[in-house]
């Protein structure tokens, strides 16, 4: 009996192999199984492996606005100008000067020379009019706010703009010149002082035209909300002047890069650069220190000393972000400002912050960080202050103030790392007061951020992390317009954010949005309570990466080395 | 042989089409259906019906099942809403990465469960007995996450024995023609990746295993133990036949019946094991493709993805009929 077992076994497994086998060659013609061509990986750079959370959607620059595809994008591709190594100055890239004309119409970028894209071309003021031409010139559903958002954000509508509905009707942008071949004209129909900043954004990163059209990369049908890609640029034909080059995709498994060896400035020091995405968040932790990966991005908050402990790098990203309390003006009470200002009173942002965010969170006073300019240090404050709130909402004429005040499940943000426990505070403070809270929740996404788009929240935790160095990336897009979210029409906000948003000249520009900060904060159309500095986690061979306030948006790896 | 493997392949169609029904309308059931699944508050009149119009569902009932169905036949459908790529490639791109690991789960929980039970058997009540079956317990009470979780801390954290992620090293550069990758590096004669690919599947076949193994090492039990008390094998026994052949000839291949059944509906069930096992170790098959999809409400993705599981769950089960043919004849002409 006992020799019986293993011979039993041993039937058994070769069995399985065999229905291993025969499943296996009956799919073989079937499957698309990938074969990774890469040059063996050298001494000299070596490879770096780093953890995302999950797989780009598209690399082509102009369609994305999510922080994996831009992390993938700002290796591969290059904008005329871009930010400062940690910082949100603005300074060349592609476009080694620049100037505007003294109308703040024409912007004359001058190009750096001998730059080629990865497929060979020239890189050339006629390359960056096609790309600047291709955005504007977008039809149908290449157009919907969900697939241009950086272009409506920083220019709106396009050449024909088919539905205002989801995007402005006039265009910031009016033509492009090739003045020669390595000067290029942006002509503006109004002036923006914004627009600059907004082209460090990856979207707006030169792709090479003879990629774009040989891989279809504008053959987008479907719908806004579920577009078909049936091009192949953005999957597996991405070709920018950058450091790194696309080897091999295989979604769901890893992002391979290798080091562009034509690149016209210093060159990368790695030979391979490979995104590994781990969607589950202590999978990234653990696959860390376990030495699988080298480096991962959104760390937890939680974590942080652990692994500082563990004898990890941890690296901030000084702040750039807000986290706020959102009022809906539009759903009494909150339109009485006696009400919001109890709110602004009752909150114990600083007991909030000190128990549940990290050592370097700091708490806000306005609705954008102090690192950015135009910060205003003298806008009106509103301390912890129970009695006072207590006595605003007697002077309010409103009897048992009732607010629906909403949360989002499911999800960890830099600013937000645990909504509920934020939520829970919150409502304790104003039930402290005189407040009755109705709690609402709902999935971050879709249900969430689209209930309070669409104003049908009451009072809400919300948070925003900016996409360029420049004030109307945050308060311009909170207030410049009017906003169902919000649900008030304030003119005097409005036009001070516009008038801020177009001044030209720099130190008027500083002064305009000081001056916006202060009305804001005394309209109070909501109560921002912290900023946070998120954070990257490396092995301690990783050097060379500098975090950047912009998050991802301009982390480049090309001076990384894994010692 | 043959008449039974067609009549059942022949009874396999009616189920199929049953699936597919099934299918459809759960995904149409979805409240507010899938259009308002898909916009979820942007959900206005216009945007709604442009959505129903693009993948066809303002058509009849009739029509939109009869052109699923003719898709599904072409191994068509359709594309993810929230990848864009084409839902049937991704199950082929997927689908080894989950067969890879349910088999080697398998033939963990067979390979250790079989032997278990019927030593467990001829010890009955000894010492050896209680501690497997008690073991088995266990195994069976450990959810396959906390289990799963606990294996990659001890091993790969805190040991570094073991891999916590994926399928192979993200820096090997190997091909893989298959897809199964312990078969692509015996193909290809790869003795580096071979080490690799069942280095990666060592934790998560253990983890997705467990469960299976105590269920089959119990029933093993039980059955020989039944087998042993039947008059059969007394009569074996007095015709003065050695152990060795009563165990072989008439034990075992009579237990084995209930045993294949339990790891015929364990091979089905494995596959719902492994959504969980599968986001643990970042393993990147079928498992993890369906749990993305629900939150994102890609229901392209569901429809296929479901389907495709159901089919599979259909033909293990087919195999598992044919194989108690081979170990019985007498199933074959009932």
């Amino acid at each position: 009996m006992t020799k019986t077992v293993p011979r039993l076994v041993a039937a058994l497994a070769v069995l399985g192999l065999i229905s291993a086998a025969c499943g296996s060659s009956s799919k073989k013609t079937a499957a698309n199984g990938t074969s990774t061509t890469a040059a063996p990986a050298g001494k000299a750079g070596g490879t770096l492996v780093f953890g995302t959370s999950s797989d780009p959607i598209s690399m082509d620059g102009i369609l994305i606005s999510d922080g994996e595809s831009i992390r993938v994008i700002t290796q591969i591709f290059e904008t005329l100008v871009t930010t400062k190594p940690g910082g949100t100055d603005i300074v060349p890239s592609l476009a080694k000067s620049w100037q505007s004309s003294p109308d703040g119409l024409a912007w004359t970028f001058n190009l750096q020379q001998s730059v080629n894209f990865q497929d060979g071309t020239p890189f050339n003021a006629a390359a960056v009019c096609f790309n600047f031409n291709r955005w504007f010139n977008f039809k149908g559903v290449l157009q919907s706010s969900s697939l241009s958002y950086y272009w409506s954000t920083v220019f709106g509508g396009f050449a024909h703009t088919e539905n205002t509905n989801d995007v402005p009707a006039d265009s910031l942008y009016k033509s492009c010149d090739a003045k020669d071949t390595n000067t290029a004209v942006i002509n503006l129909t109004k002036p923006s002082s914004a627009f600059l900043a907004g082209l460090a954004n990856p979207a707006f990163a030169m792709s090479s035209p003879d990629a774009l059209t040989k891989y279809h990369a504008d053959d987008v049908t479907g719908t806004g909300d579920a577009p078909k890609f049936n091009g192949t640029f953005g999957s597996q034909h991405p070709i920018g002047t950058g450091p790194f080059m696309l080897d091999t995709f295989t979604p769901n498994n890893q992002l391979v890069m290798k080091r562009y060896d034509g690149y016209w400035g210093k060159k990368a020091i790695l030979d391979r650069l490979i995104f590994k995405p781990i969607a589950d968040g202590p999978a990234r932790r653990q696959a860390l220190e376990s030495g699988e990966i080298q480096g991962y991005d959104l760390v937890n908050p939680a974590d942080v000393s652990a692994l500082s402990g563990a004898g990890f790098q941890i690296l901030n990203r000084p702040a750039f972000n807000v986290g706020y309390v959102g009022f809906n003006q539009a759903k009494p009470p909150l339109d009485n400002p006696k009400i919001r200002q109890a709110i602004a009173y009752a909150l114990n942002r600083s007991a909030l912050v000190k128990a549940k965010y990290p050592a370097n969170a700091v708490v806000a006073k306005e609705f954008m960080p102090p690192s950015l300019f135009g910060y205003s240090s003298d806008v009106t404050q509103y301390n912890y202050d129970p009695a006072k709130a207590k006595q605003l909402i007697a002077d309010s004429g409103v009897a048992n103030p009732t607010i629906e005040f909403w949360y989002p499940t499911n999800v960890s943000r830099p600013y937000m790392p645990d909504p509920s426990s934020n939520f829970q505070a919150f409502k304790a403070d104003l039930e402290a007061v005189g407040f009755k809270i109705v709690p609402k929740s709902a999935p971050w996404s879709p249900d969430y951020v689209h209930s309070v788009d669409a104003g049908s929240a009451q009072m809400y935790l919300l948070g925003w992390t900016g996409d360029y160095g420049d004030p109307d990336d945050f308060v311009g897009v909170f207030f410049r317009t009017k906003q169902k979210a919000w649900g008030f029409d304030n003119a005097a906000i409005f036009s001070a954010l516009d008038a801020a948003r177009t001044e030209t000249d720099q130190q008027k520009r500083i002064a305009d949005y000081q001056a916006a900060n202060k009305l804001i904060m005394d309209f109070l159309p909501g109560v921002p309570y912290v900023h946070t500095q998120p954070n990257l986690a490396l092995t301690k061979k990783v050097q060379g990466l500098v975090p950047s306030p912009v998050g991802p948006a301009n982390e480049g790896f090309s001076t990384v080395s894994v010692g | 042989m043959l008449k039974f493997i067609v009549r059942r392949l022949v009874q396999l169609i009616p189920i199929l089409i049953g699936l597919s029904i099934l299918v459809f309308v759960w995904i149409r059931a979805l409240p507010g259906g899938p259009a308002d699944a898909l916009l979820g508050e942007r959900a206005t009149p216009a945007k709604v019906a442009q959505v129903r119009h693009l993948y066809g569902l303002d058509r009849p009932l009739y029509r939109q099942y009869i052109s699923y169905l003719d898709r599904t036949v072409h191994l068509d459908f359709g594309q993810s809403i929230s990848t864009q790529r084409s839902v049937s490639n991704e199950i082929r791109r997927r689908f080894p990465a989950t067969i890879e690991l349910s088999l080697a789960a398998m033939v963990f929980a067979v390979g250790i469960g079989i032997p278990l039970g019927v030593l467990a058997a001829k010890r009955y009540l000894a010492w050896f007995d209680h501690v497997s079956m008690a073991g088995s317990l266990l195994g069976i009470s450990v959810p396959v996450f906390f289990l799963a979780f606990l294996l990659k801390y001890i091993f790969a954290v805190k040991l570094h024995w073991l891999p916590s992620i994926g399928r192979l090293d993200a820096t090997r550069v190997t091909s893989h023609p298959t897809g199964f990758y312990v078969l692509d590096a015996i193909v290809t004669g790869d003795g580096g990746a071979f080490v690799d690919a069942v280095r990666h599947l060592i934790l998560p076949a253990v983890a997705l295993g467990t469960i299976p193994l105590a269920i089959v090492a119990r029933i093993t039990r039980a059955s020989v133990l039944e087998v042993l008390n039947e008059d059969y094998v007394r009569s074996a026994r007095a015709k003065g036949m050695t152990s060795r052949t009563v165990d072989r000839r008439h034990v075992l291949r009579n237990a084995m019946l209930p045993v294949t059944t339990i790891v015929g509906l364990q091979s089905g069930l494995l596959l719902s094991g492994a959504v969980l096992t599968e986001i643990v170790f970042s393993w990147g098959g079928m498992g993890s493709f369906l749990e993305q999809a629900v939150f994102a409400r890609d229901f392209p993705v569901l429809q296929g993805g479901i389907l495709f599981l159901a089919i599979v769950f259909v033909v293990v089960n087919l195999l598992v009929d044919l194989t108690y043919g081979f170990l019985d004849p007498r199933i074959r002409v009932t």
